[in-house]
């Protein structure tokens, strides 16, 4: 009777556990820039990130850059989303576009995105423009892949089933294709977000004069490390959060394939 | 029962394209249907069975002949596959009631209720296919196949994956459900005793090129229970499928 209260009580200490380590890394940290008697611009001490963080989150500074990032990635996410998928589910459909296009697909991934950023900045201004191109092309790839995987992935007796009921284009498409290739889509969605964030810092690392890319260029400029800091913690969160949404939906779209959650 | 085809193929021929010349899966097949009969065809592996209720399903045109459904134009069909082919983001209750969601009737979600309860599922409505056993998975699938009520019911080796304990119990189901429900069905099959203990006609295809090869009444009387395939005449009717398999 014991052993399984004891396991219960270890299973809900386990998000302390994690609390726990984050905690001890920045102490260890705050103890290696003191004792090492680093300058703040090589390493920052924790307490010398916060105070910038609370000095760029007063002025509202912080939360503009955020905000034209998280309005780039969202953007650049949507639309590389939606061209990649509606593209994907016609090569799946056919071979003959697939012959047509797979030359371009091919070549577009063997041209490194950071290589042609530039290119893009100059074509189309150091707006936010040239960054949501960036972000959609980065996050398109993955998508396509995966869904013309998933579409092609679609059992044939299920064809047949549909076929045998005289189901219309429409209802084998929602009833059947979207459901089917709904995981590995999902997976190629998950991929394509956390792109999404590296295609928009490079962007803006590129040329911009707003957004946290530009934020860890200027505090570079002027050795204010403790803002490259700020801004990078920025960016984890949002590319964490985004993951999580990401993640969500698989869960909620997905239960029936979710074996029991061993974390319950 | 009614003795006007509901169902006439003639001269059913199906050619696959391939490397030499094409290949020829079913030759010339002719055979009628007629109303709430049950039909079960026999026949080895690649002999065309799967082909020819792909056809009746009407999910390819074949390469010559005909297929006409008396005066239904469009009949309705339910459709068994030999592996139970639920969708599996579909509950048991969500798999049932596609056909009628295709449709579009009201009462969908109350007939896929009597069904379930019909193939004894009660309790696993809201299970997701993963969870069920090969048997009840089939079970699943034939109730699907029936709610919308179909014309003609194309069953392809259904019971082919399950044990034969669990294979002898869903054939009393299945001529129960066939009997209570008054269909025309045409079911492959691989087993002498499962066409002899459902079919009221056999048909046999040649290997391949598949063609009638036998044409057999089963006037067995009915229900057939589990003895019947220790009387004489199931034996003598076994010994002529058997030879025309051979
Ligand atoms: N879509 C297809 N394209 C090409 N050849 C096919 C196709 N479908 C079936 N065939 C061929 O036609 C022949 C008959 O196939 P079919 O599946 O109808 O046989 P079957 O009698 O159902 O066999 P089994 O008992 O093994 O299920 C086989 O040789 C098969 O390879
Ligand atoms: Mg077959």
């Amino acid at each position: 009777m014991t052993k399984p209260s004891l396991t219960k009580r270890i299973r809900s200490l386990r998000p302390w556990l994690g609390l726990a380590s984050l905690l001890a890394g920045l102490l260890l940290w705050q103890f290696a820039a003191q004792t090492g008697n680093l300058p703040s611009f090589i390493l920052p001490t924790p307490v010398d990130v916060w105070s910038r963080f609370v000095r760029a989150a007063a002025d509202g500074s912080l939360f503009l850059h955020m905000g034209v990032t998280l309005a780039e990635i969202l953007s650049g996410l949507l639309a590389g989303v939606a061209a990649a998928t509606c593209l994907g589910y016609l090569v799946a459909k056919s071979r003959l576009l697939e012959n047509l296009l797979a030359p371009y697909l091919v070549a577009s991934q063997a041209v490194p995105l950071v290589a042609i950023a530039p290119l893009l900045v100059i074509w189309f201004g150091p707006g936010m423009f040239s960054k949501i191109l960036i972000c959609a092309l980065i996050v398109f790839f993955p998508v396509l892949v995966n869904t013309v995987v998933g579409v092609r992935a679609v059992p044939p007796a299920l064809y047949d089933l549909m076929g045998s009921l005289r189901a219309t284009r429409t209802q084998i498409l929602f009833k059947l294709e979207v459901p089917a290739a709904l995981p590995i889509f999902l997976g190629g969605l998950r991929i394509g977000a956390t792109l999404s964030v590296i295609g928009a810092v490079v962007g803006e690392f590129v040329g911009a004069d707003q957004g946290l890319g530009f934020l860890i260029n200027v505090g570079r400029g002027q050795y204010d490390t403790s803002l490259v800091f700020v801004a990078i913690f920025a960016l984890v969160v949002m590319a964490l959060a985004l993951y999580g949404v990401v993640a969500w939906f698989e869960k909620r779209l997905l239960i029936w394939q979710n074996t029991v959650d061993s974390h319950l | 029962m009614s003795t006007d085809p509901i169902l006439t193929v003639s001269d059913l021929t199906v050619t696959f394209p391939d490397n030499n010349g094409g290949l020829r899966a079913l030759d010339e097949v002719s055979f009628e249907v007629r109303s709430q009969e049950f039909i079960c065809v026999l026949g080895p592996s690649g002999s065309g069975k799967t082909t020819l209720l792909r056809v009746l399903a009407g999910l390819f045109p074949p390469t010559a002949g005909e297929v006409n459904f008396g005066d239904h134009q469009q009949p309705r069909h339910g459709m068994v596959f030999q592996q139970s082919n639920l969708m599996p983001w579909r509950t048991v209750l969500e798999n049932i009631r596609l056909p009628l969601e295709l449709t579009g009737a009201a009462d969908a979600e109350s007939r896929a209720r009597a069904l379930i309860d019909q193939v004894g599922l009660t309790g696993f409505e809201n299970n997701w296919p993963r969870d069920l056993s090969g048997g009840m998975a089939q079970r699943v699938s034939i109730a699907r196949a029936l709610i919308h009520d179909p014309d003609l019911l194309l069953l392809d080796e259904p019971f082919g994956a399950l044990d034969a304990l669990t294979r002898e119990r869903m054939w009393m189901e299945l001529s129960r459900i066939w009997q209570a429900r008054q269909k025309t069905v045409v079911m492959v099959t691989h087993s002498i005793n499962e066409s002899l203990f459902l079919a009221d006609r056999v048909l046999v295809l040649s290997a391949r090129p598949g063609h009638i090869k036998l044409d057999l009444e089963v006037d067995l009387p009915r229900p057939r229970v589990d003895d019947i395939r220790y009387t004489p005449p199931f034996g003598q009717l076994a010994r002529k499928l058997k030879a025309a398999i051979e």
